[in-house]
């Protein structure tokens, strides 16, 4: 009996102080490294070097330009499709985009609409993209209703 | 003596529950822990966008460019500048080449902070253009608001 019961006192009184110092810093570990993982896409953009397929471009092809604005600070001042002054309001770019181009059969693939975005400078680069965003396309409730597929930019504004 | 075997008590606390607690944490944090970052960059913030969606399929031979907000470019962990980056995308290109591809089949993806300014943007495409690159993508964050 004697031998017995010492032996249950010591399994009852195991030592835990280890695991708890090991299973600790695993999650500090763990936690240190945590990062939120943020989910990102591409906007696809072909623009071999100009010139080079110059001779197979139909001249009544051309594309619709975009051409925008900024003041000093690179914030966006003012929009232009095709000469059509929009201001900054991106809804109203879309509009006119599928005003321009209409929405019925939206065309895939290398015969699609194409634009030209002509940017100053020192506008911010996220202004970029949200007008690549309201040319491109947009969302019916969790359809992406595709517009202009073919981007590409003019020259560099020195 | 009954008061002195109540602390005795209280020194071995159960620590079932907390042990439990913590192993929870652990698998939680193993589970959502991604080791596969090594394309992005604390120095680039991206612009974000509600019609993108993450690729199914991987690029193939991506270039990774990364422009910070002042406009200098990071690829494969060196800096560059417009004027440099001549220089990485040939060694860049030299990689693909040994591996019987042609340079038309590497995509540029560009990753640019979301305040920089679209000239450097384009500078990037121009340099990366004259090493007959053209496939370009600019990456972006999805946007679900």
């Amino acid at each position: 009996m004697k031998i017995r019961n010492r032996g249950e006192a010591e399994k009852s009184g195991l030592n835990m102080t280890s695991m708890i110092d090991v299973v600790f810093l695993l999650l500090i570990f763990f936690v240190m490294t945590f990062k939120i993982v943020e989910l990102e896409g591409d906007f696809s953009v072909r623009m071999p070097l100009a010139g080079s397929d110059s001779m197979t471009m139909d001249p009544t092809d051309l594309p619709l330009k975009l051409r925008l604005q900024a003041d000093e600070n690179g914030k966006l001042t003012t929009m232009s499709l095709n000469e059509i002054n929009l201001g900054t309001d991106f809804d109203q770019l879309r509009a006119n985009v599928v005003e321009l181009i209409g929405t019925t059969a939206p065309v895939e693939g290398e015969d699609g609409p194409e634009i030209e975005i002509d940017t100053d400078y020192n506008l911010r680069y996220e202004y970029v993209i949200r007008s690549i965003t309201a040319v491109s396309g947009y969302k019916q409730g969790n359809e992406v209703v595709k517009l202009i597929e073919k981007i590409k930019f003019a020259k560099p504004r020195r | 003596m009954k008061v002195k075997s109540k602390k005795v008590d209280l020194a071995e606390g159960d620590l079932t529950p907390m042990i439990d607690m913590v192993f929870q944490l652990i698998a939680f944090f193993m589970v959502l822990i991604n080791f596969a970052q090594t394309e992005s960059n604390d120095r680039v913030k991206l612009p974000s966008s509600q019609l993108v969606k993450p690729p199914e399929v991987p690029l193939e031979f991506p270039i990774i460019l990364h422009v910070a907000q002042d406009g200098e470019i990071i690829l494969g962990g060196d800096d560059y500048t417009a004027e440099t980056l001549r220089v990485g995308l040939q060694k860049e290109l030299a990689v693909i080449k040994a591996e019987g591809k042609t340079v038309q089949d590497a995509n540029v993806v560009i990753r640019a902070h979301k305040d920089t300014s679209a000239g450097d943007v384009q500078e990037v495409i121009r340099v990366a253009q004259e090493q007959q690159l053209e496939n370009f993508a600019l990456r972006v964050k999805e946007d679900n608001s």
